[in-house]
């Protein structure tokens, strides 16, 4: 197949910030995860846990807890806000002050006709949930001391609140405190210190399941207040609590960064009656705190202070292997934060907060495979560019030239022209920017950097055309099916001719920009696109799903190609299926346009559509086979999908037009090792 | 072990105006076991029944009068005494309602303390040094009391306590001089003083308490500095009578408390057996100063055994305090607004089993469901079942079981005997019954020499229900009779044999059994000592013979019950020679030996430096692996096939 020039870039200090709360609504598969820095993510666990939308944070944002009611997102937090979420639109609704300090924890009952959250200055607060907003009610009675967890009983007539040093039951008719638990402090020189009810469980017997920081989990009967059970399960605190639908498990996480599951289980065979909540299993897939949890039909997901999300599959619930069966850890954004310059050979790595952008070195001559060349040029930070304002950057793009830049957060988009003089550069924002483009989920250059596309609402595209004097708003390119949903992925044909964008219906549109209408839709597969792109002399569009599975698509003859058809008929190799972090790129190689780059986290693939498509006997990941046997006999054992696994942690993989690629990595060590010190745990012999 | 169990409170107490003074003069025992004599800082003395906290009885004396010494019991008449105003002795019986009304003595010199004890007649210890028998005093009440301390010295007594041996009776003082500080042990009927100078301590600081006990007729006299030192020292009980003058009393330092910063304010130590001290006011090792608590330390092992924190200030006396008593397995506390009972425990532990080498493993398993009880445990309900279950199956064994045939009988019929009482037996049962038949059957071979009972000794330590605290004189007996059989069973199946006991087997005869047994080096060693030079080289031939069998077999060997592990073979070897290594320096027939073992210690020494130089090239091999890229930036080329 032949050899690569690779940069391999490891210089992104891409680092995600700590997961603080989730949430998981059960009807629509969806679980919410909020982060430090106020950003929400939306995972869709009914398509293989795909992250489908991003709400970014803003600096005065803090999330706190998070809640759904119906397929409504709320999210409290420190800032004293109740903020509901357009999830359509992906930013906040509305945001709601609370007037009870910084709030701890929010909650709807399972009726979801009201929301509860506990505040700094001691009240739990009702709010009524109405059909466009919510509305205050009333305030239980006031208590000392701060409310840091609630649970509602099912039956939505008592609350359990989690306090400093105690747990109140709330009588929510009367908004009388009808219990007071009192919750032990830790042993020792911890006596002196309070100790923090972070997470409290109603269950529907009256039992109340408490986690507080001396490191218990306590079992109550709520209806006498008295002390069932405590169980000592850590020398730090215990952070999260989360109940699985019948209440029979209840999961706990720890600054240790475990998570222990209780079963409300008979401790003997023989007396089946007595059951009793028994500590039945530790997991230990963090390295710090356990802030979050959800415990949900087959699985339990954790969150927490090392930023990656944990699917734990309950493997008593698989009655065989399979890819659902298998831990999954979730460490990477679904899209792109890596914007490459194919013809300036230039990067562009997104923060939230700022811009980077980066000159790629330069080296010597040739070398053989494996060989590290030397370097004429080091790379070269030339760009580091502040956002303004509080919001967060949610999408950017660099035009393939070099000489275009655009970000855009939620309330303003920014162009801006860049001039590149050997070595100098020379940055201007371009100054009057149509009304229209307020905010974008995304944006790209054309190929010839003469337009501008921004991702607009109701999965609509503004077109605005580029040039040195001026930029003017041209068209907006609006799909018929009349999704409401936000476009995740957009890419445009090399030619100039043809614009295609896919939102979280999974629908994929295809706009002929030249005439600037619809030109057709790709029919719609179940599992969400997570990455495409659009061949440079076919103008085939290939889609790779969630699912793992591959479609090519001809915009031309808006069909199916055949190799796409072929492919679907023998199916996809099942050690392909099997991969658990979704396609986030997709690229080709204008030399040789049978060649599909695609990558992953954890491996880069060449799809040569010219070769025989493996089969589910033949050696999938065959390359060190190959590289073993002689050329005559190699050709016989070549098939379609030529897999590098030498590159690892992969947030982008871009073709330059000098037919070098660019590997960005991004090692997880690097991000573990910027994390604070773990709690410190005694070792053996330490 | 020690356990603090939970307390309760006798009394409340009435805060005094000074606030480093105690609400409470003294606690003294009456003749019931459960009853408590307190007399209180001013007028009052009140007698309570502890268990109930429930006062029986109080007598106050007339306002404008105080109280200057704390009640006792004359257990001799059952009257309580009393000293009001330094001068008036007034002694009263229980059922006596007003003080007033009783019997009172005005003596001619200022009373210290009256003391008493069970077993002796109350004496009397006046300011200025001179002691009087109660009885005596009260005879003649103005009698000349004579100056044993010199006034114009400013000599004044600190502490006192009195001590009745078997047929002696010590009234014992210490005196503060000038900053100096002297022990004196009365000695009555031939009456005796000896007066000690005590050890100055670096600070310059006055000890805070003392505690004085009888031990193997011995005065221990225990006594805690500021500094958080508690020294011992020891008086012997029929010490060199007739030296002239001060002598020095020599002093050994048991324990070193943690004080925090600073120095300890009003603290108390008080020993409550050999091993045990209890302190009360003295921080908690790892809580915050400032925090009171009651701490039992173990002086053998400087650990502290058990904690209770003792909520409020902990009440002291001028000059040396006392802060705790510590009586019958109780110690009151007083603190805060009360006054505490804390019950208390120290079991005897095996050191063996409390620290040392513990069995092979393996060999373990089987053994470690047995139970090791000790009587009081067992008598006293320390056991789920509750004490009323105990008292029942004891009696159910004792009139099931005719002890006759064990008193009187033959050897065959005890042996047939035995045999059906193990039997029948319920294990609860059993290991009750089990150690007192050992107890009766060795008790009787020790006073009848005829009589020895192997089998059915055998049979007894078979049930696995004894152990050698239970008994300690049936390993002793089976050596004296030379039966090994016995030995052998013991050391199997006993886990707390002690080092002592051990080297007694050793000396008889070497087995696989005794290098088995859990030993902790530092006791053995000095045991091992008294074996003579011919015992040592036989044994560490033996050693030697085993450790080399072992080694050739070592990877045929399989785990055999009642062999011994390669690692305690070396662990003997070493004790071995560290016991003896001098002598076996000097003896000729020991050279070849040594020289042997020498050779084995050089190829092993050997041995393990070219594995930690492999270990060594093991880790650079490691650590060459991942530098290869940790770049920022690289460009590299791939092939793709």
């Amino acid at each position: 197949m032949g050899e690569f020039k690779v940069h391999r870039v490891r210089f992104f200090d891409y680092m995600p910030t700590a997961i603080r709360a989730m949430a998981f609504n059960a009807h629509t598969e969806r679980l919410a995860l909020g982060r430090m820095d106020g950003s929400v993510e939306i995972f869709n666990f009914a398509d293989h846990y795909f992250q489908e939308k991003v709400i970014p944070g803003k600096d005065s944002r803090s999330i706190e807890a998070l809640c759904w009611v119906g397929g409504r997102l709320f999210s409290a937090g420190l800032n004293g806000e109740i903020t509901e979420y357009d999830l359509e639109n992906l930013r906040p609704k509305y945001s709601l002050e609370a007037y009870g300090g910084p709030i701890w924890t929010i909650t709807s009952n399972s009726q979801g006709a009201h929301l509860a959250i506990g505040c700094e200055d001691g009240t739990v607060k009702l709010f009524e949930v109405l059909e466009e907003s919510i509305q205050f009610e009333r305030n239980l009675d006031r208590q000392k001391g701060r409310i840091i967890s609630l649970s509602w009983h099912p039956s939505g007539t008592q609350i359990a609140a989690g306090m400093m040093d105690m747990i109140r039951v709330f009588d929510v008719p009367t908004g009388r405190a009808v219990q007071r638990l009192l919750v032990d402090r830790g042993f020792g020189g911890s006596k002196s210190r309070e100790t923090v009810v972070w997470s409290v469980v109603f269950l529907s017997d009256c039992t109340i399941i408490s986690g507080d920081s001396a490191g218990k989990v306590q079992v109550w009967d709520g209806h006498t207040g008295t002390l069932v059970k405590t169980h000592l399960v850590t020398k730090w605190d215990v952070l999260a609590l989360s109940v699985s639908k019948d209440e029979s498990s209840v999961v706990v996480g720890t600054s240790e960064g475990t998570v222990i599951q209780f079963q409300f289980i008979a401790p003997t065979l023989q007396q089946q009656q007595d059951k009793e909540w028994v500590r039945t299993r530790t997991f230990k897939n963090h390295t710090h705190d356990v802030r979050a949890l959800a415990e949900i039909e087959t699985a339990i997901v954790s969150g927490g202070m090392d930023t990656q999300l944990v699917v734990r599959p309950l493997l008593e619930k698989f009655d065989e292997r399979s890819h659902a069966s298998a831990l999954r850890k979730i460490q990477f954004p679904h899209r792109n934060l890596v914007f490459c310059a194919k013809k300036a050979g230039l990067l562009l790595f997104q923060f939230p907060g700022q811009l980077e952008l980066w000159r790629l070195g330069e080296s010597d001559g040739h070398g053989k495979p494996g060989d590290s060349l030397p370097l004429k040029r080091k790379p070269e930070k030339l760009l580091h560019l502040k956002r303004k304002g509080e919001d967060h950057i949610c999408c950017s793009a660099l035009s393939s030239c070099g000489g275009w830049l655009a970000y855009s957060t939620m309330s303003s988009v920014r162009l801006y022209r860049l001039q590149t003089d050997n070595n100098d550069i020379s940055i201007t924002k371009v100054p009057k920017l149509p009304k229209i483009l307020r905010s974008a989920h995304q944006l790209c250059f054309s190929s010839d950097s003469s337009k501008l596309f921004a991702a607009s609402s109701q999965s609509s595209v503004l077109v605005i055309a580029l040039s040195q004097s001026e930029c003017k708003y041209v068209h907006t390119l609006k799909p018929k099916s009349g999704s409401r949903q936000p476009i995740h992925l957009m890419t445009n044909s090399v030619d100039g001719k043809w614009l295609a964008t896919a939102n979280s219906d999974c629908e994929i549109h295809v706009y002929n920009v030249q005439k600037l209408k619809l030109h057709c839709i790709v029919p719609v597969y179940g599992s969400c696109p997570s990455a495409m792109g659009i061949h440079p002399t076919t103008n085939n569009l290939t889609m790779v799903h969630a699912d793992q599975q591959i479609f090519e698509y001809s915009i031309v003859e808006k069909q199916y190609t055949d190799w796409s058809r072929k492919l679907q008929k023998q199916g996809l190799h099942n050690l392909w299926l099997d991969r658990d972090t979704p396609v986030t790129h997709v690229t080709f190689n204008p030399k040789n346009p049978e060649q599909i780059l695609l990558h992953d986290m954890h491996m880069f693939c060449i799809i040569d559509q010219s070769l025989p498509l493996p089969d589910q006997k033949t050696q999938f990941y065959n390359q060190m086979t190959l590289r073993s046997l002689s050329e005559q006999e190699r050709p016989s054992h070549l098939h379609a999908f030529k897999i590098c696994k030498t590159f690892q942690d992969l947030l982008s993989v871009s073709l330059l037009d000098d037919q070098s690629l660019v590997m960005v990595e991004r090692p997880l060590l690097a991000i573990t090792s910027q994390l604070p010190a773990p709690v410190r745990q005694k070792k053996f012999a330490t | 072990m020690a356990t603090l169990f939970e307390g309760f409170t006798l009394c409340g107490l009435v805060q005094t105006q000074s606030a480093s003074d105690s609400a409470i003069q003294g606690i003294e025992l009456d003749g019931d076991s459960d009853h408590a004599v307190v007399t209180d800082s001013t007028r009052a003395v009140t007698l309570y029944k502890v268990s109930d906290q429930k006062p029986l009885g109080s007598w106050t004396v007339k306002q404008g009068q105080l109280l200057t010494c704390p009640a006792v019991f004359n257990f001799q008449t059952n009257e309580y005494v009393v000293v009001s105003d330094n001068k008036v002795i007034r002694v009263w019986k229980e059922e006596d309602l007003h003080l007033d009304k009783a019997f009172k003595a005005t003596v001619s010199a200022d009373v210290w303390r009256v003391h008493s004890a069970p077993g002796g007649e109350p004496v009397v210890l006046f300011q200025r040094g001179a002691v009087r028998l109660l009885d005596s005093l009260l005879s003649a009440p103005q009698q000349p009391i004579e100056d044993i301390l010199s006034e114009e010295e400013k000599e004044v007594i600190r502490w006192s306590t009195n001590i009745v041996a078997e047929k002696q009776h010590f009234v014992l003082f210490t005196t503060e001089q000038k900053g100096e500080h002297f022990l004196y042990v009365q000695r009555l009927n031939p009456n005796t003083l000896q007066k000690y100078r005590l050890e100055r301590e670096d600070s310059r600081a006055p000890p805070l308490s003392f505690s004085a006990s009888l031990r193997d007729k011995h005065i221990n006299l225990l006594y805690l500095y500021p500094n958080g030192c508690v020294y011992q020292s020891v008086v012997a009980v029929q010490g060199p009578v007739g030296l002239e003058g001060v002598q020095a009393l020599p002093r050994s330092l048991r324990l070193r408390l943690p004080v925090g910063e600073g120095e300890l304010g009003a603290a108390s130590a008080v020993a409550l057996d050999e091993a045990h001290v209890a302190v009360v006011g003295m921080p908690h090792p790892s809580a915050r100063t400032g925090k009171d608590f009651l701490c039992i330390w173990n002086t053998n092992f400087q650990t502290l055994q058990a904690d209770k924190e003792m909520v409020g200030r902990i009440c002291g006396q001028v000059g040396i305090l006392r802060i705790v008593w510590c009586y019958l397995g109780k110690l009151f506390v007083p603190h805060g607004k009360a006054l505490s009972v804390i019950p208390y425990e120290c079991q005897k532990s095996s050191l063996a089993s409390a620290l040392g080498k513990l069995r092979h493993p393996g060999i373990a398993v089987s053994k470690s469901s047995v139970a090791i009880p000790s009587w009081n445990t067992l008598l006293h309900g320390d056991q789920p079942q509750g004490p009323t279950k105990i008292v029942d199956s004891r009696k159910s064994v004792l009139t099931v079981v005719h002890l006759q045939p064990f008193q009187t009988g033959p050897v065959e019929e005890v042996r047939r005997e035995v045999e059906a009482l193990v039997s029948r037996g319920d294990a609860q049962d059993l290991q009750l019954s089990v150690g007192r038949l050992a107890c009766q059957l060795v008790a009787r071979s020790q006073v009848e020499t005829a009589f020895y009972a192997p089998g059915a000794l055998a049979r007894l330590v078979k049930t696995q229900c004894l152990c050698h605290s239970m008994c300690p004189d049936l390993l002793l007996l089976a050596l004296e009779h030379k039966d090994y059989f016995l030995c052998q069973l013991c050391l199997q199946l006993f886990p707390d044999i002690p080092e002592v006991v051990t080297c007694a087997c050793l000396k008889t005869f070497i087995g696989n059994e005794v290098l088995q047994t859990p030993y902790s080096d530092n006791l053995l060693v000095p045991h091992l000592k008294d074996l003579n030079a011919p015992q040592v080289i036989l044994f560490l031939q033996y050693l030697q013979f085993i450790y080399l069998k072992y080694s050739q077999d070592v990877y045929t060997q399989t785990p055999v019950l009642r062999s011994p592990t390669m690692t305690q073979i070396i662990d003997w070897v070493c004790l071995l020679l560290d016991a003896h290594f001098t002598v076996l320096v000097m003896a000729p027939d020991a050279k070849g030996l040594l020289s042997n073992l020498q050779s084995f210690v050089k190829s092993q020494v050997k041995l393990f430096s070219e594995l930690g130089k492999i270990e060594g090239s093991l880790q650079e091999l490691h650590k060459m692996k991942p530098s290869k890229d940790i770049s920022q930036y690289s460009i590299e080329v791939i092939e793709l096939f």
